[in-house]
């Protein structure tokens, strides 16, 4: 069983270190710090984190003012709340003006669990890549978000990135070399191309393993940056295993999905199955128990995978 | 109160005038844009370019500077006829207002526009964004001041009293709004539509300074915004009485004139009337 670690933890660490070496760094957060982490960072810098209070909307435009002025500030909340809560700031105070704002969102899709669908943000990614100028990610595990974190700090622009509340499966080296906008083959195979993101891609990966079994040869691309879209590299998959299957832990419409296959459509017209929480709000449980009543499981990918190779077999 | 020389006010008087034939032609030309809003916050707008603020033309980025956030971002032409004035960019563009390619967006851009300190349009974010600045000022201990205002009827949004919320948890001294009480929104006196009163009293229980004033007064005016009108650890808020549409008679006052632009026939008797 490989170690797991959840995403937020590694986003208030590396931010404590980010905070060491770049004075201009400044977090704020709205009544969650404990659960966000930036908490870490504040024990470290008290006087550069700023907690708004329950006050999202507030938290993010003045996260703007502060990038005119020269700061960048990483503003924490629940996904939920980051994206929805805050939209028209978002889009307005942050995206229009393309200010150096970085939102990251933790809490995000039905892995909140116990919570509820109140807490459950499973359409985030959709609200947020229809901005224009924003930068999209949702990292796969705890190395991958420490290096994106340190990425997006050293970029300049609008981006909301998207952590997890439970612990995830540790699947990169510690040398992986994370680059916003470039998706990562993490297994090649010949017959389909499994396009997935956050927790999902580990998902993936032992889907992988099953269908090796069976003989089909899957390939696994992570494709951390939703936005923008590492098109070349999405295309060059679909192209060689001529079917696809996305895999998120977000709503089928709009999301991940919805990215693959515009992309898809436009470049590569190939058939595609979507694996995601369905068009319905969802509920209370354990991330486990959800996964599977929501058919989010590798054996769910695996069963996408068959069905997309079956249709591709059935157009030749 | 303080005693400014004529001269002092007799210049502002000047700039203020200017400024509303700017706002009037602007609108006009474009044959759409918010003229009551703009007229109402001329004068206040005029002091702080032309008397209050520290800036430089040539050097619109420069750190120290004061920043100005209109807040009440549909009031664009009144913050365009200042830039215009203080050199930002020529006043003859100002016909290019609200048309294609223009950096005179219909609200205030400030990727498009030097001098355009915060992008504006969608109501109740604008003090939010200058409490953000503040913040920042204080943070690298630099001594600007960051102006903000905001309408009356925008005061409806819950940001804003969120924002006044952190600006006085913060204890943003180096803050100061100014709320355009015009008495008016788009669907009819504030009274009537939701009504935001007491706004003073509102603005003292959330922790501001507040100064009430009469926005169309120069001295006082002046002496709201001027630094020693502050107190040590609060936020400052200048609740300015104004006439909506100010300086031409027909839109004085008068709801319709919130969004409209004027005829032709009409651009020629507001300017005739305000170089009487
Ligand atoms: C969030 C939002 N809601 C609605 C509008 C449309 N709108 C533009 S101006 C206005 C009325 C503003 O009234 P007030 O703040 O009193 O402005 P003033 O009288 O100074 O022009 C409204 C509702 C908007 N721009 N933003
Ligand atoms: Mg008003």
């Amino acid at each position: 069983m490989a170690e797991k670690i959840a995403t937020r933890d590694a986003y208030g660490e590396t931010l404590a270190e980010l905070g060491k070496e770049n004075p201009n760094i400044v977090v704020l957060d709205a009544d969650l710090s404990k659960s966000t982490k930036t908490n870490v960072f504040q024990k470290a810098f008290p006087d550069r984190h700023f907690n708004f209070g329950i006050a999202e909307a507030n938290m993010i435009s003045n996260a703007a003012g502060m990038a005119t002025c020269g700061k960048i500030p990483f503003a924490s909340t629940f996904a939920v709340f980051a994206s929805g809560r805050t939209w028209d700031q978002i889009r307005a105070s942050v995206c229009y003006p393309e200010l150096n704002v970085k939102i990251v969102a933790t809490h995000g899709g039905i892995t909140v669990g116990e919570d509820g669908a109140t807490h459950q943000a499973n359409e985030d990614i959709a609200i947020m890549r229809v901005l224009p100028n924003i930068t999209v990610i949702v990292p796969a595990d705890g190395i991958e978000t420490a290096k994106a974190v340190r990425a997006i700090a050293d970029y300049k622009g609008p981006v909301y990135m998207r952590l997890g509340r439970s612990g995830v499966p540790v699947i990169f080296d510690a040398d992986y070399d994370f680059q916003i906008g470039k998706a990562v083959v993490m297994r090649e195979g010949t017959d389909v191309s499994i396009f997935a993101c956050g927790l999902m891609t580990a998902q993936a990966l032992e889907a992988a393993e099953t269908l090796t079994a069976e003989g089909i040869s899957a390939e696994v691309v992570n494709v951390a940056t939703i936005k923008p879209l590492d098109v070349e590299t999405i295309i060059m998959s679909a192209r060689k295993t001529g079917c696809a299957v996305s895999a998120e832990e977000h709503s089928i419409i709009g999301g991940l999905g919805g990215a693959i296959a515009e992309t898809l459509i436009d470049g590569c017209p190939v058939h595609m199955e979507r694996v995601g929480v369905p068009d319905t709000f969802t509920e209370s449980g354990n991330p486990k128990a959800l996964l599977d009543k929501y058919g989010m499981t590798a054996a769910d990918i695996a069963t996408a995978a068959r069905l997309s190779i079956q249709f591709k077999q059935e157009c030749i | 109160m303080s005693e400014y020389s004529p001269d002092v006010v007799r210049k502002l008087e000047e700039k203020a005038n200017q400024m509303r034939q700017d706002i009037v032609v602007m609108v006009g030309a474009a044959q759409s844009g918010h003229p009551g809003g703009s007229l109402s916050a001329a004068d206040i707008v005029a002091a702080l370019y032309f008397n209050v603020m520290r800036y430089d033309v040539k050097n619109p980025k420069w750190a120290d500077r004061d920043r100005f956030v209109l807040s009440k971002g549909h009031a664009s032409p009144v913050l365009y006829a200042a830039l215009a004035e203080a050199g930002f960019f020529p006043r003859a563009e100002i016909i290019t207002f609200r048309n294609i390619n223009s950096h005179l967006q219909g609200h205030p851009d400030m990727k498009k526009l030097a001098g355009v300190e915060f992008t504006t349009g969608s109501l109740g974010q604008g003090l939010s964004g200058a409490g953000g600045m503040a913040i920042a000022g204080k943070l690298d201990k630099k001594d600007y001041r960051v102006f903000c205002m905001i309408g009356d009827g925008e005061s409806e949004e819950g940001q804003i009293w969120e924002a006044a919320m952190s600006a006085a948890h913060y204890k943003l001294d180096n803050l100061t709004a100014i709320t355009d009480w015009n008495g008016l929104q788009i669907d009819g006196p504030n009274a009537e539509i939701m009504n935001v009163n007491p706004l003073p009293d509102k603005w003292r229980a959330f922790g501001w300074n507040v100064i009430e004033i009469d926005g169309h007064d120069f001295t006082q005016i002046l002496d709201a915004l001027s630094p020693e009108s502050r107190v040590e650890g609060k936020p400052t808020m200048i609740i300015a009485k104004t006439v909506k549409g100010k300086g031409v008679s027909f839109m004085e006052n008068a709801c319709d004139w919130h969004g409209k632009a004027p005829s032709e026939e009409q651009v020629k008797t507001a300017l005739a009337e305000l170089c009487a």
